[in-house]
């Protein structure tokens, strides 16, 4: 177990370093626009979505419409939905840990707990749950952090959140790795930046879903030829 | 500041992330064998999604000066590079986000 314990704590630190920064951020802007400490504590305890977050503040501060709100989390956080889809079968018989795994299933965590493990299913379950309780609480304390003391930082942090792009990049070289199929990884590419250039920046998630699941659905045959070569 | 309406917000952001993240499960679990077709999607979307993901980080850039793309495709290449050549995340992650801070805070 304490070795287990061990090996999580060093798979999350790259998610470390990304959330208690990003965090910290979060916590600042938070401070600023007058919502205190136990704002920041409860958004990142109950929401636990780092950009959405980023998102909220706006929402607060516009006083946005319940119905605005949940319109907006839906277009932001609709990849979510991708993510339980493939950790369905990872996932199944995690018993009591379940609720927890699925509830703390962000990107970063996502990234970390989705990579093909040779350990026991058991352990694996334990390793994934360690390591969304360890990237909770990196999270939770960034932001905390950031609305107790963000006016007292003075050093440029201009640029440290490239660190969760680097992260989704390494996950994407490895995937890369471990295959010989590359059609699928192609495809999440192509897709989402076709949608991009036609849909903008704010908007191009959803249409880009769409148009992965049409493309897997329909083009199973071709997407499924890709592992026999 | 309203207080009430604040915490609604909140309250309905946790909700409907919260059902996004359980929505699949709530779906296509329950004792019975996950459906051939699922099996199927969870595995190749996992290779698509993080491409996916890599693209929404980066979807900030524009090619209208060189600051607001070559950062990004250095700091890129360099995670991708070591990478490849050392597989070790830590390192790959620390030497691009410094390369990127570097060039966006002295360089452009």
């Amino acid at each position: 177990m304490k070795k287990l314990i061990k090996s999580s704590f060093i798979k999350t630190l790259p998610v470390m370093a990304g959330y208690l920064v990003l965090g910290f951020g979060f916590g600042i802007i938070l401070e600023n626009n007058g919502y205190g400490v136990l704002w920041a504590l409860a958004m990142s305890a109950f929401i636990y979505a780092g950009s959405m977050q980023y998102v909220a503040v706006g929402l607060l501060t516009a006083g946005a419409s319940l119905i605005t709100t949940a319109l907006t989390t839906f277009m932001v956080n609709a990849r979510h939905l991708f993510y339980g889809i493939t950790m369905i079968e990872p996932y199944k018989k995690s018993g009591k840990l379940k609720p927890y795994l699925i509830f703390a299933l962000t990107d970063e965590t996502y990234c970390l707990v989705c990579q093909k493990s040779e350990m026991a299913k058991k352990e694996y379950l334990t390793q994934s749950f360690l390591i969304s309780l360890f990237n909770h609480i990196y999270w939770i304390s960034g932001s905390v952090l950031g609305a107790l003391f963000g006016t007292l930082v003075s050093f440029n942090t201009a640029g440290v959140d490239f660190a969760m792009t680097a992260l989704f990049i390494t996950v994407f070289v490895e995937q890369w790795k471990s295959t010989k199929n590359h059609i699928p990884a192609i495809a999440g590419v192509v897709f989402s930046v076709i949608c991009l250039l036609i849909f903008g920046k704010d908007t191009f998630l959803i249409p880009s879903m769409i148009c992965i699941s049409l493309f897997f659905t329909l083009g199973k045959s071709v997407v499924e030829k890709g592992d026999a070569k | 500041m309203n207080y009430t309406h604040s915490i609604a917000i909140v309250a309905v952001v946790a909700l409907v992330t919260a059902l996004l993240r359980f929505l699949p499960f709530i779906i296509l679990n329950g004792k019975r064998k996950t459906p051939e077709i699922i099996v199927y999607m969870g595995k190749v979307l996992s290779f698509a999604i993080m491409g996916m993901l890599v693209v929404y980080c980066l979807k900030g850039i524009s090619f209208s000066a060189p600051g607001s793309f070559l950062p990004e495709l250095i700091a890129g290449a360099v995670v991708t590079l070591l990478h490849v050549a050392f597989k070790n995340t830590l390192i790959s992650v620390v030497a691009g986000t410094l390369t990127y801070m570097f060039l966006i805070q002295f360089i452009f």
